[in-house]
């Protein structure tokens, strides 16, 4: 797995993925995708970094710890949830906001916030447990 | 065509099932994630299969202009690749650790919790 | 009654559980003076139910109720009556005293505070008990009762008698608990009421009444003690003295008179009840009184002689006369005072002195003056000499006997006979220890601290007071209280005149006589009755004793028979489960009737087709077969993985072809990940990969399996032979765009519909990878040979 291909074209799938990654979870509302599918490519991105260029490395490129990614997503998808108190309407009452920019609008919602924080878990977690178990059980 | 499928969730569960009664831990995990791939498909069956038409609104349209797949199974199992695949990376995780610790894959030697000639409690208060 | 009585009533039981929690911090800051500040609750309880006299006296009852699960018409009620606030002023008046003695009595002990604790949660519980109206709550209370004495009873945790002692208390009382609450479950279903105010004759003259009454009498006999249930109350003399001169006194086993007297108006007054009570009542308190004289430590004599006092309280219940409920009430504020008093007592002298043993006690009065003064108070009262409570008691219990029947006859017989066992006793008490010649003794004896002594010396000299004011005692003690009970006004009779022409003095002078005769030959009736009690080989605490080590047997047997340990086994145990399940309801139900074929199908064999699949269809399911063939045939670990990651993208394709593309695309992402982590373990493990099993067991095994599988497609078929409610799916369908605004109706579902399942699916997530994490964190350790099994799992490293 070391070789010199891999290692110089990893970065670039990496790159790419990623990207993938964030439009697959976002067109999830209206096209096949959603927050899991988009965390799952999201974190084979991670998983493939981490074999190229090493786990520590990989982990320096993600800046923050994995984990707390996901423990970001579990909380803005409830907080996500805690919006609709705002209305009086029950927990987890989705809202709808559009925004008029030029020519399109764009929706802004509680469902998508919430499909980011499921995304956020799911890239999160795996991550996570792909770099521990990649780097062995050395810690940053 | 359906039955057909029935029939293949069968096949997944009794190999899921001959796995896990193995006494090697790495085929207990595969016998695992088998066992659920199968109950996956047996739920996604039982919402009955319809050819290649995914539950998804045209765009432009309030409601599908044709029969679709019934989405209801395919959110429940979405959730549940997820989870099982969670609970995978868990299991395989444990045996690795209880490989390390005690040098064992098999769960006949595995007699830390329960020891082979455990004392009877003691009879006083 | 407005809010405030309600909310104060309450606060009487509620208020020592909150002081029970702040116990072990005011014992951090007040170290020697806990007990005083403590004792602030207790005695501001006893000073808030001395107003409430009045409107007692004055013929009414103060009830109070809180809603407690009001849905079920449940109210955390309270009544104060002139039997409940009799029993509860003796609870605070002398819960106040022991607070201020244990406070001194434990003063260098550690554990202070929390014994603190455990007595005042003990006293809001004993509070409750007497307080509450709802039978519910009754029986909550009953229960905090039984769990704080054990916390007391065993507060000396460390030595193995205590927690016996204690063991042996909670489970006898709770047998009694149970049987209440099935009684009261009882009563509800009969009269439709949990209150016990509300309950009049209708459980007398029901078919349940023996039942009932049973239920009632085994609660009210377990926590009184009643032979042959007794035998936990001598052991609970492990305790601190403090705690027995509180159980054994006004609270935990007066808890079952208290109970037997509050349901006398409508469970009382049969034959049955007579006769149960009296025989039950008679027996204890001879054998009681037995049992104290064939003591020598001065502590299991006390406790012996409760066990007989809880009979002649029980005897007098069950007379149910007049004369006998007031003699009862009489009785048990007398004894409450004697009792507690005496415990105090040889609590200072265990304390001072060094022993309990009487034998080797001698001439304390010199050196402990007031305990002296404060042992002479109570024995008088429990000798029942005039101008003491006692005294009153005594004469009550024999007026109700002048019938001349030889019932009366045999009933007052026992009578004199238990009481002139108790004054032997008493005598015993007072005249070994104190007077006689100065015996040496472990520690030099000296007067005990002021706050051990207040309680013996406030006891007696109330007991005196409140005997000189006999027409003040009758009028707010007997009256009220045996209205009460008996459900009808009652006039007192007290009076200090003594009657020389009346039987009841000669009977209280041959009750003396009996009393000293029994004191004189006391020595030689111990060598008897220890030679008897040797004789009788087995007791009921040896009986306990072989039913519990039977129980723990019993629970080994049964742990291992369950707890083998063979993994393989708790999971056939799980799939010959469910191969039953699936097939077995399918055979019950005639589930293969809807895939035969139909009767007017004719001849169905050449109407069989192939199924519709197109061939690329079929080429999936040949990937899965394959796949699943090559996991099952794998030789090596490389194999069997990607034999793994074939069956997975072959389900993945399935999804695609049945029209569920996010499946297909997270199922083959999960596949991806789930090699390339296996294959990230599987490289640094040396794991077999051949099957080890048997032949035998694979056939085993494999049949099981195909059983399953089996079970499993045919249950799968029926249902597809059924129709799909497709409710739910068309209701989603129909709503995703015009109100979720999203057009993929699987992610409209999972973010939205159901966002709060998700919510918890990606929190079960994020739990599983802390969890991993906290796994591999774990500092790999050299491996521990498998074969002798360390006995605990080790600790995770730090």
């Amino acid at each position: 797995m070391n070789s010199l291909i891999f290692r110089t074209i990893a970065p670039l799938i990496v790159a790419v993925m990623l990207v993938f990654s964030v439009y697959v979870c976002l067109r999830g509302h209206n096209e096949p995708g959603g927050g899991f599918i988009g965390g799952l490519i999201a974190a084979s991105a991670m998983a493939i970094l981490g074999m190229s260029s090493g786990a520590a490395e990989a982990r320096r490129a993600l800046r923050i710890d994995p984990l707390a990614i996901a423990g970001f997503g579990v909380f803005i998808a409830g907080f996500s949830g805690l919006l609709s108190l705002f209305t009086g309407s029950p927990f987890m009452t989705s809202i709808w906001l559009y925004l008029e920019l030029g020519q399109t609008s764009v929706p802004l919602s509680t469902p998508m916030v919430f499909d980011i924080g499921v995304y956020c878990v799911v890239f999160g977690t795996i991550s996570a447990v792909a770099l521990a178990l990649e780097g062995g059980e050395e810690e940053p | 065509m359906d039955y057909v499928l029935a029939g293949l969730v069968g096949c997944f569960v009794a190999l899921g099932v001959y796995l896990l009664l193995s006494r090697s831990v790495i085929r207990m995990l595969i016998g695992m994630t088998i066992l659920g791939n199968g109950v996956n498909l047996l739920i996604f069956t039982a919402g009955r299969l319809t050819r290649e038409i995914a539950p998804i609104v045209p765009a432009g349209l309030e409601q599908p202009d044709g029969p679709i797949a019934n989405p209801l199974p395919q959110a429940l199992i979405l959730t549940a690749i997820v989870i099982g695949f969670a609970m995978f990376s868990f299991l395989l995780v444990l045996a690795f650790r209880a490989y390390q610790s005690l040098d064992a894959d098999n769960t006949d030697t595995m007699r830390v919790a329960e020891p082979v000639n455990e004392p009877n409690p003691p009879l006083s208060y | 009654m407005g809010f405030g009585m309600d909310a104060s009533i309450a606060l009487v039981a509620i208020a020592p559980f909150v002081a029970a929690l702040l116990a072990p911090f005011i014992h951090r800051l007040a170290r020697p003076y806990a007990g005083w500040v403590l004792a602030l609750v207790p005695g501001g309880i006893f000073l808030f139910l001395l107003t409430l006299i009045e409107p007692v006296v004055a013929g009414g009852t103060v009830s109070a109720s809180i809603g407690w699960v009001p849905a079920y018409g449940l109210e955390l009620s309270f009544l104060v009556d002139g039997l409940s606030l009799t029993f509860a002023l003796t609870i605070s008046g002398i819960g106040t005293l022991i607070v201020l003695y244990s406070g001194a009595y434990l003063k260098t002990h550690p554990h202070l505070g929390r014994f603190l604790g455990f007595l005042l949660a003990f006293m809001g519980a004993m509070l409750g008990l007497v307080l509450a109206d709802n039978m519910l709550a009754l029986f909550m209370f009953w229960e905090l009762t039984s769990v704080t004495s054990f916390l007391l009873i065993g507060f000396d945790h460390t030595r193995q008698a205590a927690r016996r002692g204690a063991i042996q208390a909670l489970v006898i009382t709770n047998i009694g608990g149970m049987a209440l609450l099935v009684g009261a479950i009882v009563v509800h279903h009969l009269t439709g009421s949990w209150e016990l105010s509300a309950l009049g004759g209708e459980v007398r003259g029901s078919g349940l009444y023996g039942l009932v009454l049973g239920l009632f009498l085994v609660a009210a006999f377990t926590k009184s003690a009643q032979v042959p249930l007794h035998f936990w109350l001598p052991n609970a003399m492990e305790a601190p003295t403090p705690v027995s001169a509180f159980l054994h006194s006004a609270t935990m086993v007066q808890g079952g008179v208290y109970l037997l007297a509050r349901t006398t108006p409508w469970l009382g007054g049969t034959e049955a009840w007579t006769w149960i009570l009296v025989c039950f009542g008679g027996a204890t308190l001879l054998w009681g009184g037995l049992g104290a004289l064939r003591q020598n430590d001065l502590k299991q004599m006390l406790a012996q002689t409760t066990l007989a006092s809880l009979g002649l309280s029980v005897l007098l219940i069950g007379l149910g006369t007049e004369a006998a409920i007031a003699a009862m009430l009489l009785y048990f504020v007398a004894h409450a005072f004697y009792k507690a008093g005496l415990f105090m007592v040889v609590g200072a002298i265990d304390h001072e002195a060094g022993t309990r043993d009487i034998t080797i006690l001698g001439g304390l009065a010199d050196r402990m003056p007031v305990t002296f003064i404060g042992a002479a108070m109570a024995s008088l009262a429990m000798i029942g000499l005039p101008l003491t409570l006692g005294y009153f008691a005594k004469e009550e219990m024999y007026l109700g006997l002048m019938h001349w029947q030889w019932s009366d006859m045999a009933v007052l017989l026992v009578l004199l006979a238990g009481n002139a066992m108790l004054a032997g006793v008493a005598m015993l008490v007072l005249v070994r220890p104190f007077l006689g010649p100065v015996l040496p003794t472990p520690k030099l004896a000296h007067e005990a601290p002021i706050a051990m002594l207040a309680g013996p010396v406030v006891l007696g000299a109330a007991s005196i007071v409140a005997s000189v004011m006999t027409d003040w005692l009758g009028h707010t003690l007997v009256e009220p209280g045996a209205a009460a009970i008996l459900g009808e006004a009652v006039s007192s009779h007290l009076t200090l005149a003594i009657n020389p022409a009346s039987p009841l003095l000669w009977l209280s002078i041959a009750t003396w006589a009996l009393g000293y005769l029994v004191y004189r030959q006391a020595a030689a009736m111990r060598t008897l009755l220890r030679r008897f009690g040797a004789g009788l080989g087995w007791t009921a605490d040896t009986v306990f004793d072989a039913v519990m080590f039977g129980l723990i047997r019993f629970s080994g047997a049964v742990t291992r028979l369950l707890h083998h340990g063979r993994l393989e086994i708790y999971l056939a145990t799980v799939f010959v489960g469910l191969a039953l399940a699936l097939i077995v309801p399918l055979g019950v139900f005639n589930g293969y009737g809807a895939l035969l074929p139909n009767a007017d199908l004719g001849n169905w064999s050449a109407k069989l087709s192939w199924p519709q699949l197109q061939p690329y269809e079929w080429g999936v399911i040949a990937l899965a077969l394959i796949g699943l063939g090559a996991v099952l045939l794998a030789t090596n670990r490389l194999v069997a993985i990607l034999a793994l990651g074939i069956q997975g993208t072959a389900v993945a394709l399935i999804f695609l072809m049945f029209g569920a593309p996010d499946l297909a695309f997270t199922q083959f992402m999960v596949e991806v990940l789930s090699v390339v982590i296996l294959a990230l373990v599987m490289t640094r493990l040396r794991l077999d990969e051949l099957d080890q099993r048997p032949l035998e067991d694979l056939a085993r095994d494999g049949t099981l399996a195909l059983v399953c599988g089996v079970g499993v497609s045919l249950l799968l078929m029926v249902v597809l032979s059924g129709t799909l409610d497709t409710r739910l799916s068309d209701l989603f369908t129909a709503t995703s765009v015009p109100i979720a605004h999203g057009h993929n109706i699987v992610n409209v579902i999972l973010v939205d519909y159901r966002g709060f399942d998700t919510l918890g699916e990606i929190s079960v997530v994020m739990a599983a990878g802390i969890a991993i994490m906290a796994l591999l964190r774990r500092r790999a350790k050299p491996a521990v040979p498998a074969a002798p099994a360390p006995r605990r799992r080790r600790k995770a490293a730090p």
